[in-house]
């Protein structure tokens, strides 16, 4: 309000005016009262914070970390006890919700694909199907949704006594579903390491591949080849290690089943509800993406004699994609973020474990910034990735 | 210069918002100048602090709570009751979103000291127990290894029924949810084997179940849960009150006031009654009250026992009986101060 231009043409001489006229020094001056402005008030912030806090007597710091937690958390992907510290509480909860967030997120893509690209099938009841699906799910709450999940899951299973098993070494029941799984033995090991060792000669191949065809025209089966190179090399590892088979079956003892892997109803209803949810807008993400294609290109494939297949690989996608990129990421932080309605169905999600945590020690100021903390590092991780993903297949201009 | 004049009153408005926050009132000021009382409530569990079916608040804590603003305000009904998980309570206290926190919380050392809280005296003595469907046909908590265990996040019990379980070396499996509602659902929704808690919430929770009698208390008590009232480190004063509204609640059983006599009692010769309803006046300007403090909370809300019957008593729903909440001359732990 105050950068009146001074463009009247005697006072351009500019030696002679004193600074507060000058409007480049006075807003030089403007900033750095504001930022002044700003520190004072963190600096009171901060300060009276630290000053209720002492009047208090509310411990800070992050002592805590080292002492023993004391309380149980329902599932982990590491070993946990309530002997061990916050220190791996906290983490606990941190791979609990990076495991719900991850696999959302692939089966969310998957899912929102899918339905994104039938939602245009030709077909009257497949689109509308889908339509349906995507409207639905869109207009109620994800909470909402949650909790509906939840109680699907531990009203409608049977108790662990009376569980379900479809097939031998698979149960159903209101604990979750346990299912076998092979005994861990050391060629799982030197499988996963020449599964990598594949994927390296995969990649390989497809630039072999691609630099053949450039130069002679000829097309190499680099999808049924790379499969099959995928499969064998683990596979022959197993023949050689000696073909372990011991499976590690559920068994139920007392109140519920040992061994075995569990997907717990907290879990599998966090999952559904946000794979579900995020799912419907990813669809409409997609199904924009493909629309902002125009009709023209897809005839231009097909009469220089591109399959259908094709087409979509060659064409479509690489186009849609720049368009579908920077809204999928922000679903993608979407679902993450929104793993924090665990609280609300009992899955020990970062924030859960946060929130006990404060509880127990009392110290909120340290554990709300911890949970910020995590966030911002989930958020900027995801951005972080996308946006190199964004710039890989963003149009080149030539 | 416009600008400047307007830099001026920001700077103004930031010193005199951020001075008042430093030198707000004692609890008792801010209190009175609102004109009501600030309680955090549990709101979940029947006979404790729940609404009725006319959305009037009812239970022994809601009691605690009235009883303190019939003795700020004179009027019991000055109170605004706040729903509180078991996460959110001490941070909601910490923070002064609340005036006093009467929700079955768990007087311990680290709550006093790293939590920068004082327990006032305690209005209901518990302990932790389990809760098992009869068809479990389970009749030791030590038969329990293996089990799945619905228990609400950021408790006591949560530590107690994990220091249990440690101590017996049997393995276990919680499943935590925020809402006590929530929580009871699931496991009268079969989430779970056991539901532990303080005694008294699970004979709330049972109280409300589909089916009561399907489900049985197990023998042990595992823990010592003195449930108080709760304030913030650093307000002498409204401790005092806090306290001493607690105190005035048992006083009045002790010397044989209630709701239903207190009016006649106003005459009795005894020098103990008198001072402590404020014939000979003193207690109540001690505590920065009116006189009638305890006149007002025996008249408008009765005595302790009167509290307890009418909430959780033998013939409520829960069906509690004294046992360590009667009198300390009945046997019981309930032992005021002396009023002088």
């Amino acid at each position: 309000m105050a950068q009146e231009r001074t463009d009247s043409p005697e006072i351009t001489t500019s030696t002679k005016i004193p600074f507060w006229y000058d409007p480049t020094k006075r807003a030089i001056i403007y900033q750095v009262v504001v930022l002044g402005m700003v520190g004072m008030v963190a600096y009171y912030l901060f300060t009276n914070t630290l000053a209720n806090l002492e009047r208090q007597n509310i411990a800070t710091g992050f002592g805590f970390f080292a002492k023993e937690a004391s309380f149980e958390i329902g599932e982990s992907p590491i070993s946990y006890s309530a002997a061990d510290t916050y220190a791996r509480a906290l983490l606990v909860g941190v791979l609990n919700t990076i495991k719900v967030s991850f696999i959302g997120i692939i089966l969310t893509v998957i899912l929102g694909t899918f339905v994104g690209i039938v939602r245009l099938s030709r077909n009257w009841l497949v689109a509308k199907l889908a339509a349906i699906y995507i409207e639905v799910m869109q207009d109620i709450p994800v909470l909402l949704q949650l909790v509906f999940w939840y109680a699907v899951f531990y009203e409608s299973f049977p108790s662990p006594r009376q569980a379900l098993s479809p097939i031998s070494g698979v149960y159903f029941s209101n604990r979750g579903m346990v299912f076998a799984v092979p005994e861990l033995q050391p060629v799982y090991a030197y499988m996963a390491l020449t599964f990598v060792a594949g994927c390296l000669a995969v990649w390989a191949l497809r630039r072999w591949a691609k630099k053949r065809q450039e130069k002679t025209g000829q097309i190499f089966p680099v999808f049924y080849v790379s499969i099959a190179i995928l499969l064998a090399l683990p596979l022959a590892t197993w023949l050689l290690g000696g073909a372990p088979l011991q499976m590690n079956v559920p068994e139920l003892v007392g109140f519920n089943f040992e061994g075995g892997l569990t997907f717990s109803p907290e879990f599998a209803a966090l999952l559904l509800g946000l794979v579900l949810y995020t799912a419907a807008f990813v669809a409409e993400i997609v199904r924009a993406g493909i629309q902002a294609i125009s009709r023209g290109q897809v005839e231009a494939a097909m009469s220089l004699g591109l399959k259908p297949g094709q087409v979509l690989r060659l064409v479509i996608l690489p186009q849609a994609l720049r368009v579908i990129i920077p809204p999928l990421t922000s679903q993608m932080l979407n679902l993450t973020k929104n793993s924090t309605l665990a609280i609300a169905i009992g899955f020990p999600d970062f924030v859960s474990v946060a929130n006990t945590t404060i509880n127990q020690t009392g110290q909120a100021i340290e554990g709300v910034g911890l949970i910020m903390v995590v966030y911002l590092f989930f958020s900027l991780s995801t951005s972080a990735f996308m946006n190199w993903y964004n710039k890989k297949v963003a149009l080149v201009e030539r | 210069m416009r600008f400047f004049r307007v830099c001026a009153v920001v700077v103004a408005v930031v010193f005199i918002a951020t001075a008042s926050v430093a030198i707000a009132g004692e609890t008792l000021d801010a209190v009175k100048k609102r004109g009501y009382l600030i309680a955090g409530v549990n709101g979940g569990v029947f006979g404790f602090s729940m609404p009725d079916e006319k959305g009037v608040w009812k239970g022994l804590d809601v009691d605690t709570a009235r009883a303190v603003a019939a003795a700020v305000f004179g009027d019991a009904d000055k109170v605004k009751y706040v729903p509180l998980t078991a996460v959110q309570r001490l941070p909601a206290l910490q923070a002064k979103e609340i005036d006093v926190l009467c929700r079955n919380t768990t007087q311990t050392l680290t709550r006093e000291t790293a939590n920068g809280l004082n327990f006032a005296h305690v209005n209901y003595y518990d302990g932790q127990g389990f809760l098992v469907p009869k068809k479990l046909g389970v009749k030791s908590a030590k038969e329990l290894q293996g089990a799945t265990i619905c228990v609400l996040p950021g408790t006591t019990t949560e530590l107690n029924v994990a220091d249990f379980f440690r101590a017996n070396n049997m393995r276990w499996r919680p499943v935590v949810i925020e809402q006590t509602t929530e929580l009871s659902k699931a496991f009268f929704g079969g989430r779970c084997d056991v539901l532990t808690s303080d005694l008294s919430q699970l004979a709330a929770h049972r109280a409300v179940a589909p089916n009561p009698t399907d489900y049985a208390l197990l023998p042990e008590i595992i823990s010592k849960e003195p449930l108080a009232p709760v304030v913030r480190h650093g307000d002498d004063q409204w401790y005092d009150i806090v306290n001493w509204t607690v105190m005035a609640l048992l006083q009045a059983e002790e010397l044989g006031i209630n709701s239903n006599n207190v009016d006649s009692m106003l005459k009795s010769e005894n020098p103990r009654v008198q001072r402590f309803l404020g014939v000979i006046p003193g207690m109540g300007k001690a505590l920065g009250l009116d006189d009638k403090w305890a006149y007002n909370i025996v008249k408008q809300v009765g005595n302790y026992g009167q509290i307890f019957e009418t909430n959780v008593g033998v013939n409520t729903a829960l069906g509690i009986p004294r046992g360590l909440n009667e009198q300390w001359y009945k046997g019981g732990l309930m032992f005021a101060a002396p009023f002088r």
